[in-house]
């Protein structure tokens, strides 16, 4: 067994631990190690040939892979040694990281350990089809990977289930394919899944249809898939008796959500939110295993890599603080989401912190809603929307005059 | 560029002659082939699909039932109790794990106690050991997650991978000279003098002078190929939920009181050994053998079941769902809920044996239905025992199962343990391979994921899929299209984007 102690450990190259890496080293760690499972840096990004990275970060549009490059040059510049080809397998109670590589396993005693794992698909059992279960279901990332690292067709005629932002990307990509056809995109809710840049970009530029409030209702094809049954969902998300209708494909791709993958996390003793599905953090990042901070999307899903970026950088800052400077751990006070608010971020707020930034998405859709931040009875921030969308992550800054100690966040409905 | 690796091969035995055909590679056929195996005489078995353990065998519950469910002096019952008995010798012989896990027979109110106390007497009349009735305050110490009033307490069930079973004992029968042919199906079955011309799908012909028939839910049509019995298979299908991993919620596994016209043991909730919870099965008779497919209504069926016996399971997530076929008789009576097994030599052919409506309890009365069958040939003629018959299989490495230190030590010695394939079960590139270069020789992905895990955690391939994929093209050099799901129908991939 190999032994090594560092001050910092980053698990996960993708666009957070990269930019947490970065980070850490920048605010004065020069003990830092990234791990990182691929034999590549980047993480997802690389199988993400599609522009529309780095606009916030880098004011230009960029794909995965040139995104990832700028974040690997700074890396190298920072000269922060990384681990390739090596899966975290275990972390324990004491912050003790088990790494398995062609090497060995490697046991690592780190002072500070940031989560930057990112995050899974969720799958056909999670959603549960009705029907055979063929070859032809991938999940977008998934068949993206396929598609663009391994040059492989994974089918002819394309049905694309939900329209977060993978699955708009992936049936526009379909489009682009010689043999390949998308053949419409579908959505059980009543509204779109991702953005709206995406819609008009990936689905109205290529005349892709897109049915709203629609499902999978059957599948078809013991061996490979053949065909879908596909149905109208009523308010309750339900299918509707006699809206049936019989698509031929041979393939069917899901973009059905993705779940922050925090096994690991829960063997370190974290404790996660039920709304992101991600840590619980404060207002450092830091989780409720004092020195163990999360980023990225394995803290909670980011509408664009720039944010999960940004997110490791400030993480990066403050496991760098810790690290130098030390913390006791601070009362904490939690931050209360009322009506309209599907989740927050931070969850809590330390003693004595007075300014803050918070992350939040609401529900759903709503038209006319003002957005509601207080502190006890003071208004810290009001904001009207004549329109906000679920798919959209908002960004606000409070400042106050008094220690953050009972903040509360709502939407309130407006006159038109 | 070195050669592309290849599978190992399994020699194609075109048209050849053999003492024993066995039709059918589930648990039924894999476990008379190895009994087999123990004499002189060249064995044969066939299966239509591209793997053993393909239907009935790999979509079960996985459960080793004590033997309190069926009749006294019944087929199900003897070789439920006696296949149980032999079970702790064959797990140590072919190394496939094993776990003695304990069962609740849930009651709700008093009328379903006479149906515990009922099965608790027929336990008694079948030999079964370590039964008795608790009430409620006895299960809420047992079991604090879970709701009733009474229970029937068995200490003696187990719990197996049925589908690492039946390729246990597959490979061991291989071993031992057994041969296996996948991907053809019997479509014809004639009688020349003493031998037996067993046709397929390929076009090809066996011939032996016994043929074993243990074709599940298509054992009826297989029989009817050499003559008219009767047997007239009705199958029931079964479908089930599996939950993500989850220890601690329930301990043993929560069976309902069997539904009293129902098909099955009734919906129950069984622990399986890497702590993932099966919820099923259900009970509908189909009219298309081969519909495996789940259906809305079922699956919201097992999730009321959820919350009638186990409320806290609501909130955890499912990761896939599934569907066996029972092959069920129906008796003389009309009667649809029993029918015993029929083992037996066919009554207007000899040498030909028929093993028909093999349903629960098959999976532990497997050993002892297949002594049965060779004492059959026994009692027609002299078997000799094969003195070279070695009992043993290999444990195949679990690398997740491993301490630390045998971890780093096999690194060492072998440097594909150190890369993860798998993230969600921690499964390495060198059980893939291990999977991959299996000695049955078949290998589709299904079978790499039923002998290492691949692709059944929570991602349910997300991770692996691509890589074991990679691995199929650059080591084994296997084109796009002949990526498999499971059969040759079932490709993956229609070709490369660019050519």
């Amino acid at each position: 067994m190999i032994r090594r102690e560092v001050d910092v450990v980053v698990i996960g190259a993708g666009p957070a631990g990269l930019a947490a890496a970065v980070s850490t080293k920048r605010n004065g760690v020069d003990n830092v190690l990234l791990l990182e499972r691929n034999e590549f840096l980047g993480g997802i990004l690389l199988q993400c040939i599609h522009d529309g990275f780095g606009l916030h970060l880098y004011d230009r549009m960029l794909s995965g892979p040139q995104y990832a490059e700028r974040l690997i040059e700074d890396l190298e510049k920072e000269d922060v040694p990384c681990l390739l080809n090596s899966m975290v397998l275990d972390i324990d109670k004491n912050k003790m990281v088990t790494v398995a590589n062609t090497k060995g396993l490697i046991q690592i005693e780190a002072k500070a350990i940031i989560l930057a794992m990112g995050c899974r698909e969720r799958t056909r059992g999670a959603i549960e089809i009705p029907g055979f279960r063929p070859a032809g279901i991938f999940t977008a990332g998934v068949a993206q990977n396929f598609m663009n690292l391994k040059n492989l067709k994974p089918g002819k005629e394309v049905v694309i289930l939900g329209s977060g932002d993978v699955g708009m990307i992936m049936a526009r990509h379909v489009a682009l394919e010689q043999g390949m056809h998308p053949v419409c995109v579908l959505e059980i809710m009543p509204f779109l899944g991702g953005l709206t840049r995406n819609k008009v970009q990936c689905l109205d530029d290529y005349d892709i249809p897109l049915h709203l409030s629609t499902t999978v209702t059957d599948i078809k094809g013991k061996h490979r898939l053949q065909g879908l049954t596909i149905s109208k969902v009523d308010e309750n998300l339900k299918p509707i008796k006699g809206t049936e209708q019989d698509i031929a494909c041979d393939t069917l791709f899901l973009s059905v959500g993705l779940i922050p993958e925090n096994e690991l996390s829960r063997k370190a003793g974290v404790a996660l939110s039920r709304g992101t599905r991600g840590a619980q953090v404060d207002n450092n990042h830091e989780t409720s295993v004092p020195g163990v901070f999360s980023a990225g999307n394995v803290l909670h899903i980011h509408d664009v890599a720039d944010y999960a970026s940004l997110e490791g950088y400030y993480v990066g800052e403050k496991a760098a603080e810790y690290v130098n400077k030390g913390w006791d751990q601070p009362k904490r006070f939690p931050i209360q989401a009322g009506n309209g608010i599907m989740y927050l971020l931070p969850q809590l707020i330390r003693e004595d912190c007075r300014e803050l930034e918070l992350k939040f998405r609401v529900k759903r859709p709503y038209e006319n809603v003002r957005v509601l931040i207080k502190n006890g009875d003071v208004r810290l921030y009001q904001k009207k929307f004549t329109r906000i969308l679920a798919s959209e992550m908002q960004i606000v800054r409070v400042k106050s005059d008094r220690p953050l100690s009972d903040v509360t966040i709502c939407l309130e409905k407006t006159d038109a | 560029m070195s050669e592309p690796r290849k599978t190992r091969p399994i020699p194609a035995p075109a048209s050849s002659t053999h003492d024993f055909i066995i039709i059918g590679a589930g648990v039924i056929g894999c476990s008379i082939a190895r009994e087999l195996a123990k004499y002189h005489g060249d064995c044969l078995v066939i299966e239509k699909e591209d793997d053993v353990a393909s239907e009935i065998s790999k979509a079960n519950s996985g459960v080793l039932h004590a033997g309190f469910y069926m009749p006294p002096n019944t087929l199900k019952a003897k070789t439920d109790v006696q296949g149980l008995a032999m079970f702790k010798k064959l797990s140590e012989e072919l190394n496939f794990e094993m776990r003695t896990n304990e069962k609740l027979v849930v009651a709700m109110d008093e009328e379903e106690l006479k149906h515990l106390e009922f099965l608790y007497e027929q336990g008694r009349k079948n030999g079964v050991k370590g039964l008795r009735l608790i009430e409620e305050q006895e299960i809420r110490s047992m079991e604090p997650n879970i709701n009733g009033k009474y229970a029937l307490h068995s200490l003696f069930s187990s719990i197996i991978k049925p589908y690492e079973f039946t390729i246990a004992l597959a490979e061991n029968a291989c071993r031992n000279r057994v041969r296996f042919l996948f991907n053809e199906a019997v479509t014809r079955i004639t009688r020349h003098d003493s031998t037996f011309h067993v046709g397929t799908s390929e076009g090809n012909t066996f011939l032996s002078r016994w043929v074993i028939n243990c074709a599940g839910v298509h054992s009826d049509d297989v029989s009817r190929m050499a003559a008219e019995t009767g047997y007239e298979i009705h199958p029931c299908k079964g479908e089930y939920y599996i939950t993500d991993k989850v220890e601690g919620l329930i301990q043993r596994m929560i069976y309902p009181v069997p539904p009293k016209h129902g098909a099955g043991l009734g919906i129950h909730f069984t622990p399986t050994i890497e702590h993932n919870i099966l919820i099923g099965p259900s009970a509908q008779y189909i009219s298309d053998r081969t519909d495996t497919s789940n259906t809305a209504e079922t699956m919201k069926t097992l999730k009321t079941e959820i919350h009638k016996y186990i409320p806290g399971l609501a909130n955890i997530d499912f990761i896939r769902n599934y569907a066996g076929i029972r092959p069920k008789l129906i008796d003389g009576k009309g009667d649809r809920t029993f029918a015993d097994f029929v083992i037996e030599e066919n009554k207007k052919v000899d040498h030909l044996i028929d093993l028909i409506g093999i349903e629960s309890p098959g999976l532990t009365g497997a050993p002892a239905i297949a002594q049965m069958v060779v004492d059959i040939i026994g009692n027609k003629e002299d078997l000799k025992r094969n003195e070279a018959f070695d009992p043993h299989r290999e444990k195949p490495v679990v690398f997740a199962a491993l301490s630390c230190e045998q971890q780093a030590e096999l690194i060492q010695e072998n440097e594909e343990y150190g890369i993860m394939v798998c993230r969600c079960e921690t499964v390495t590139q060198a059980e893939i391979v291990n999977a991959i270069e299996n000695p049955l020789g078949v290998c589709s992905l299904d079978a790499v994921k039923r002998r290492c895990r691949s692709m059944m955690g929570r991602c349910q391939g997300g991770f692996c899929t691509p890589r074991i994929v990679g691995l199929l093209l650059d080591r084994y050099g296997r084109k796009p299209q002949e990526i498999y799901k499971n059969n040759r129908k079932s490709n993956l991939f229609c070709g490369l984007i660019k050519d």
